[in-house]
């Protein structure tokens, strides 16, 4: 059987009926706005702090984007039984969850570059890593999409879905280096900031931004692409453990 | 006859609750088999085994050759399921639905676009093909559900109460097209609370109970020892409540069954005295508007066997039904 076309088919079809619908393409451009003028505001300084909070947007962009619409999709399809249809193809579980997510990765990365179009118009970009930028992009999408897929295991209802996110996502924020330098944190909650994906992605974005990275880029891409596989693989354990009764 | 289904002391057990408890049939190729038992006797969760929904504890499943219980995946694309509830895409048009589904087997574009279109016109839907999925009525999506599990032209077809919340007039097309596909050599196997839709349509049926199969034969074979048995049944105006007791003391020979207040079923070996009891009844004040001899049905067989009126059982699940 040709499995590309039931993988490229989930992920079209999510493309079309998830993330291509107005509200979805405005909450994508809309979000980042209006984190940008948030921590723009907040800041105080002038145009020159784009640079600085360039890469703490885009992760939040990325971050919200992603794991919100994953978690929720996939328990609508699971509360409707239409996730059922999937789970009843013959098509390996890692392919139907890759095609799954891959609507989400994508519609994650489109988000992290509404901020970046912004500041083309303000700071000059031609200094940006983009070899380190644009994967990282990518490998933060995936890792926060798996994050997302993760809790629509965990949970049996749409709003339960979007609380549960939110327990992962804020304390991910502030603890994961974008706004905070991990070094000023108090000493119990730098081993936490350690467990995040966040904390590897946002130090590979200061690094392509602005060259402020503070562990070299093939371990924060190491640590990074191991989250990946380490939430996939336990997010693939436990549907087949919670809905494959 | 090749067999296109054997499980062999299939198990499953649920927070410490025996489910399924070590069942064992086989259903022959091109068969359409009918699976019967009352609400909470394991017919869905044999189901959910049988299509890879659920893992079982212990036995073993074959599809067409293949051991399911190690893979499952490897059966997948030779069975179709339609669930008790319609589980397409709302948001997704009747024609869309069915590409996708038959894109979830692997079909390249121009076949499943061809497929999608021809079930359209079998299950006369082609009108209604662009309109959203969300919009069709129960039957139109039962039917629709219906094309979805065989765009992919499986061997064999799990159907789950497939005519329970339609109207009457769209139940007759399913069962109609049941009819058809069975005759076009697909192997069903037919979950139904309807047992006269199963005496109808199929030709050997299981029935199980509290997780334990006690009747697996032919039809004609289940109904063998209850063909001499002679069956009335009465329906009145008002309640036979009071009645009741009179009856039963009155007619010790015969065998009283009160499905409903109005109802009374009457049951001997010997030919039931029609009159006598309409007699009986009207002079203690009951009003009756029918009575009518009743061949003996699989609707008896299952009463004798569950213990369950069959109209009960019914009417459980119409309500269930309703709320979908």
């Amino acid at each position: 059987m040709n499995l590309w076309i039931a993988f490229w088919n989930i992920l079209i079809k999510d493309m079309r009926t998830y993330y291509l619908k107005p509200p979805n393409i405005s909450w994508g451009i809309i979000f980042p706005l209006a984190w940008t003028g948030m921590f723009f505001i907040r800041s105080g300084s002038g145009v020159e702090a784009i640079e600085s909070l360039l890469p703490g947007v885009m992760s939040v962009s990325i971050l919200f984007g992603t794991t919100s619409m994953l978690a929720v999709t996939v328990t609508f399809e699971k509360k409707n039984r239409s996730f059922e249809r999937l789970l009843l193809a013959p098509v390996p579980f890692e392919i139907l969850m890759l095609a799954k997510t891959g609507g989400a990765i994508v519609f994650g990365a489109a988000n992290a570059f509404v901020p970046v179009i912004m500041a083309a118009f303000l700071m000059d970009l031609s200094r940006v890593d983009w070899i380190a930028l644009v994967p990282v992009v990518f490998l933060i999408a995936t890792a926060s999409a798996f994050l997302g897929l993760f809790i629509a295991v965990a949970v049996s209802e749409v709003f339960e879905a979007q609380t549960f996110s939110n327990f992962f996502r804020f304390p991910m924020i502030f603890l994961c280096g974008l706004f905070f330098p991990i070094a000023k944190l108090p000493v119990f909650l730098k081993p936490l900031s350690y467990m995040l994906p966040l904390t590897y992605g946002a130090d590979i974005l200061h690094g392509a931004v602005h060259g402020g990275n503070s562990m070299p880029l093939a371990l924060d891409f190491a640590m990074l692409g191991a989250f990946c596989v380490f939430l996939f693989a336990a997010s693939l354990r436990n549907i087949k453990r919670r809905w494959i009764l | 006859m090749t067999e296109a289904l054997r499980i062999q002391n299939l198990a499953k057990q649920f927070a410490g609750v025996q489910a399924v408890a070590g069942i064992s049939f086989s259903v022959n190729q091109g068969e359409l088999f009918g699976f019967l038992g009352p609400n909470g006797a394991g017919k869905t969760t044999t189901i959910n085994m049988l299509t890879g929904l659920a893992r079982p504890d212990e036995g073993t499943i074959r599809i067409g050759g293949i051991n399911c219980t190690e893979n499952i995946r490897g059966a997948q694309h030779l069975i179709g399921v339609v669930p008790d509830e319609s589980n397409l895409y709302p948001e997704l048009t009747g024609f869309e639905n069915l590409c996708f589904c038959a894109a979830l087997y692997g079909l390249g574009k121009s076949e499943r676009q061809n497929r999608a279109h021809q079930l359209l016109e079998v299950f006369s839907l082609t009108q209604s093909g662009n309109r959203k999925f969300a919009g069709y009525s129960k039957g139109m999506k039962r039917k629709l559900t219906i094309a979805a599990g065989i765009i992919h032209r499986p061997d064999i077809l799990f159907l789950d109460e497939p005519t329970t919340g339609i109207d009457v007039a769209s139940a007759r097309q399913v069962r109609t097209l049941i009819a058809d596909l069975h005759q076009s050599g697909t192997t069903i196997f037919l979950t139904t609370h309807y047992i006269e839709e199963a005496e109808r349509l199929c030709r050997r049926v299981a029935i199980i109970v509290s997780g334990r199969i006690v009747a697996v034969d032919t039809v004609e074979a289940l109904l063998q020892p209850i063909q001499e048995k002679q069956v009335l049944r009465i329906s009145c105006m008002n309640p036979l409540g009071p009645m009741q007791k009179e009856l039963v003391d009155s007619f010790p020979n015969l065998e009283f069954t009160f499905p409903e207040p109005n109802l009374a079923r009457v049951e001997s070996s010997q030919r039931v005295p029609a009159g006598v009891l309409v007699r009986f009844l009207e002079e203690h004040g009951a009003e009756v508007l029918e009575a009518r001899r009743m061949r003996p049905s699989l609707e008896d067989v299952f009463v004798r066997i569950t213990g369950l009126e069959a109209e009960v059982m019914r009417k459980e699940k119409e309500k269930k039904g309703a709320g979908q």
